[in-house]
C-alpha cells in the first residue's frame, strides 16, 4: 500500500465514520480533535480500525491528541508500522 | 459497615472507615495511571495525608463552614483536599477540570462567577492554574506547592451538626450558572444506608471507577461510598479511560473488582473500542454489578456489552440499572442485586399522544423498547404527576417524577430565589416517565436538554455560541440532541442558516469554525453541523426557533437522503 492509498483510506474512514460527513473536505493538516471535529472517544475507535484494517497495534500512550490530531500525523504513524 | 441496621451509630460522614480505626493497613485507594505504576494508599496513609492537608488549610485561615472549591485534575491531591476540608468542618466542592480542549477563559469565567455568587473562601488548584486564576477572584487561591505537606498530622476531627451542609455538588450545565446542590451529613449517610441495601453491599466489595469526582455519580459511588464503607476504591483518570477503555477491564481483573457505575455510553465505548488483543487473558468474572445510570438506559447497549464480554466472564445478571440525581445525593431507584432490569415494548404513539405506556408485541409497527431503572431505594418515595395540573397520575401514565426522601438536598447553595422542595416535602425532578409496579421507566425531560456522554448540555447555550460565528445569521441557529444507537448516547446536532451561494471554501471555514467554537466553549463535540440557506428553519408564530420541529425536519431530510 502506498502512502497516498493509505492516506485516502484513513481520510475516508475518518470523514465517514468519525466526523459523520463523508463530504467534509478534511485537510491534511487540520486538527481533527483540537478542531472539535471528533472527540477523544473517537481516538480509541481509530485504534480499533487500524488494528482491524492494517493489523497494526498502536499502544495506548500513542493514541493521544498530541500524536494523532492531524491526518498527516496519523498517516505517518500507521505507515511506520505497515509491512514494507 | 453503614447499613440500614447500623445507620443510627453514624452521626456524620466523618464517621468514616478510614478515620474510625479498623485495619489501618487495609487498602483505601488504588490510583491507576496509563503511564505509571499503581499507587496504593492504605487507610492509615490516607488518614495521615488528610490530617496534614487539614492542618495546612487551617494554617491558611480556612475555618469551619467556609466554602472551599477544589479545581484539580483528577488526582490524589483533590481527594485528600476534599476530606481535609471535611475534617475541619469546611464545606468542599469538587469543580470540573480544565480540559485540553476547553477554552481556559471560559473555564475561568465560570469559577470567577461561582466564587462571587457562593462566597467561596478559597480555591485549591494546580500550580499551573493558580497564578492565572488569582488575579480574577476575590478569594484566596492555592496551588499545590502553596500547601505545606510537613505540618503535624494531628488535626482534630471536627464534630459537625448532622444537619449541617457537608459538601456541595455542582450540577453540570453552563459553568457560570451552575447550582450548588447542598447535601447534609444526614442526607449523605441516609442515602448510603438505603443505597447499600439496594445493591447488597458487603465488606468484600471492591469498587472500580473512572468517573470524574465533580459529577454526582463519581463523587458518591466512585469516591465517598467506598471510603465511608471501608471498601477499596480502584480509581483512574476519566481522560485516560476515554482514550484507553481497556484500562477498566484490566483494573477489574487485577483487583478482582465487584462494583462499577457507568453511564450508558460507556457500555458502547467499551464494547466497540477495546481492541481484541487487549482482552487477552483478562477475566471480569469477579464483578457483581455494573450499574447503568445518569443518561437514558438502553437494553441494546447492555446486549452489545454482554455479547462482547461474555467470553471473559460477563453475565446478564451483572447488568443493573439505576435512576438518580444529585438532589437525592445520587440514586433514586436501583434494580436489586441479582435482579435483571425489566424491559418492555410499548406503543410510541400512545406514549407521545395519550401519555400512556401500552405494552405491545415486539413486531408492532410503533414499538419502542424501554428499560426500567429498578424501584425506589429505601427512604425514597416516587410519584408521577401531571406536569400542568400537578394531579397525581396512576400506573403507566406518563408525567413528571416527583420524589421525597430522607436524603434530599438542603437547598441550592445561596440561591434563596430557588425553592426546590415544596411545602409537603416533594422535589420536582424535571424528568418525564412512568411507573409500572413500582419500576421506573424514564422517557425524557421537561426542558430541552441534551445528555451527551453523561454530560448535561442546554441547546440554548450551544445556539448562543454558534451565533457568534462569522457567516452565520445571528439568531438563526438551532441545536438539538439526536439519539445514536451506535454510541449509546445523544449526539449534538447544529443547523445554522448562512447566506446562499457562498463558495465551498467559505462554507468549509464556517463549518470548521462552528465545530471548533462549540468544542472549546462548551466542551462538547458537535457531531453534526449542517449549513442551510435562509428560510430553512421553522419558527413559531411568535418568531422563535421551534427546536423540536426543526429536529423532526432535519431527521426527516436525513432519512430521505438515505443517511445513516
Amino acid at each position: 500500500m502506498t502512502e497516498s492509498e493509505l492516506r485516502a483510506a484513513l481520510r475516508d474512514y475518518i470523514t465517514r465514520e468519525l466526523i459523520r460527513d463523508a463530504a467534509y473536505p478534511l485537510r491534511d493538516d487540520e486538527g481533527i480533535v483540537s478542531g472539535g471535529l471528533i472527540d477523544s472517544f473517537a481516538l480509541a475507535e481509530l485504534g480499533v480500525f487500524v488494528e482491524k484494517t492494517f493489523n497494526i497495534y498502536i499502544p495506548d500512550p500513542d493514541l493521544t491528541v498530541a500524536t494523532m490530531d492531524r491526518l498527516d500525523q496519523i498517516t505517518a504513524r500507521v505507515l511506520r508500522d505497515l509491512p514494507k | 459497615m453503614l447499613t440500614l441496621a447500623t445507620r443510627s451509630s453514624y452521626r456524620t460522614v466523618l464517621d468514616t472507615a478510614f478515620l474510625r480505626g479498623g485495619d489501618p493497613g487495609a487498602t483505601a485507594i488504588v490510583y491507576l495511571s496509563a503511564t505509571a505504576e499503581p499507587i496504593v494508599i492504605t487507610r492509615a496513609a490516607f488518614q495521615r495525608q488528610v490530617r496534614r492537608y487539614a492542618a495546612a488549610m487551617t494554617a491558611q485561615g480556612v475555618r469551619a463552614r467556609d466554602l472551599i472549591v477544589i479545581a484539580h485534575t483528577q488526582n490524589l491531591e483533590c481527594m485528600v483536599a476534599f476530606w481535609g476540608a471535611l475534617l475541619i468542618d469546611a464545606v468542599p466542592s469538587m469543580f470540573p477540570t480544565l480540559t485540553e480542549k476547553l477554552d481556559p477563559q471560559i473555564y475561568m469565567n465560570g469559577i470567577t462567577a461561582l466564587v462571587a455568587r457562593e462566597g467561596v473562601r478559597a480555591v485549591f488548584t494546580t500550580d499551573d492554574f493558580a497564578p492565572l486564576l488569582r488575579p480574577l477572584v476575590t478569594c484566596a487561591v492555592y496551588g499545590t506547592s502553596d500547601v505545606p505537606t510537613d505540618l503535624f498530622d494531628d488535626t482534630p476531627i471536627a464534630a459537625p451538626d448532622p444537619d449541617a451542609i457537608a459538601f456541595l455538588q455542582h450540577s453540570s450545565g453552563t459553568t457560570g450558572l451552575q447550582k450548588g446542590v447542598a447535601l447534609s451529613h444526614r442526607a449523605v449517610l441516609n442515602h448510603l444506608a438505603g443505597y447499600g441495601d439496594a445493591i447488597a453491599i458487603t465488606p468484600d466489595d471492591v469498587i472500580v471507577s473512572w468517573l470524574p469526582l465533580y459529577h454526582d455519580m463519581g463523587l458518591i459511588a466512585g469516591f465517598m461510598m467506598p471510603l465511608i464503607q471501608g471498601i477499596p476504591l480502584v480509581l483512574m483518570s476519566p481522560f485516560e479511560w476515554v482514550r484507553a477503555p481497556a484500562m477498566l477491564l484490566r483494573a477489574i481483573d487485577a483487583y478482582r473488582a465487584t462494583l462499577c457505575w457507568l453511564p450508558n455510553f460507556a457500555y458502547n465505548h467499551c464494547a466497540r473500542r477495546i481492541r481484541e488483543r487487549d482482552l487477552d487473558g483478562l477475566s471480569i468474572a469477579s464483578m457483581r454489578l455494573f450499574v447503568n445510570t445518569s443518561e437514558n438506559v438502553s437494553d441494546a447497549s447492555h446486549q452489545l456489552f454482554y455479547d462482547r464480554f461474555a467470553a471473559i466472564g460477563c453475565t446478564r445478571a451483572m447488568l443493573s440499572t439505576s435512576y438518580g440525581m444529585a438532589e437525592n445525593v445520587f440514586a433514586v431507584s436501583q434494580t436489586r442485586a441479582g435482579e435483571l432490569p425489566r424491559v418492555e415494548t410499548i406503543d410510541r404513539d400512545a406514549l407521545e399522544h395519550e401519555r400512556r405506556a401500552v405494552v405491545v408485541a415486539a413486531d408492532h409497527p410503533r414499538a419502542v423498547v424501554r428499560t426500567a431503572c429498578g424501584t425506589a431505594i429505601a427512604g425514597t418515595q416516587m410519584r408521577v404527576i401531571d406536569r400542568d395540573t400537578g394531579a397525581l397520575l396512576g400506573d403507566r401514565q406518563v408525567g413528571e417524577y416527583v420524589i421525597t426522601s430522607d436524603c434530599l438536598l438542603t437547598e441550592y447553595y445561596r440561591r434563596p430565589d430557588l425553592n426546590p422542595i415544596d411545602a409537603d416535602g416533594w422535589y420536582r425532578t424535571g424528568d418525564i416517565g412512568y411507573l409500572a409496579d413500582g419500576c421506573v421507566y424514564v422517557s425524557g425531560r421537561v426542558k430541552d436538554l441534551i445528555i451527551n456522554g453523561g454530560k448535561n448540555i442546554f441547546p440554548g447555550d450551544i445556539e448562543a455560541i454558534v451565533n457568534e460565528v462569522e457567516g452565520v445569521y445571528p439568531g438563526r441557529v438551532v441545536a438539538f440532541g439526536v439519539d445514536d444507537v451506535r454510541e449509546g448516547t445523544e449526539l449534538v446536532a447544529v443547523v445554522a442558516e448562512v447566506r446562499a451561494m457562498q463558495d465551498a471554501e467559505t462554507l468549509h471555514r464556517i463549518n470548521a469554525d462552528i465545530r471548533r467554537i462549540v468544542s472549546t466553549r462548551a466542551g462538547v463535540t458537535a457531531s453534526y453541523v449542517q449549513l442551510v440557506d435562509d428560510r430553512w428553519l421553522i419558527k413559531t408564530s411568535s418568531g422563535k426557533i421551534a427546536r423540536s420541529a426543526n429536529r423532526d425536519k432535519w431527521l426527516r431530510e436525513r432519512a430521505e437522503a438515505g443517511a445513516s
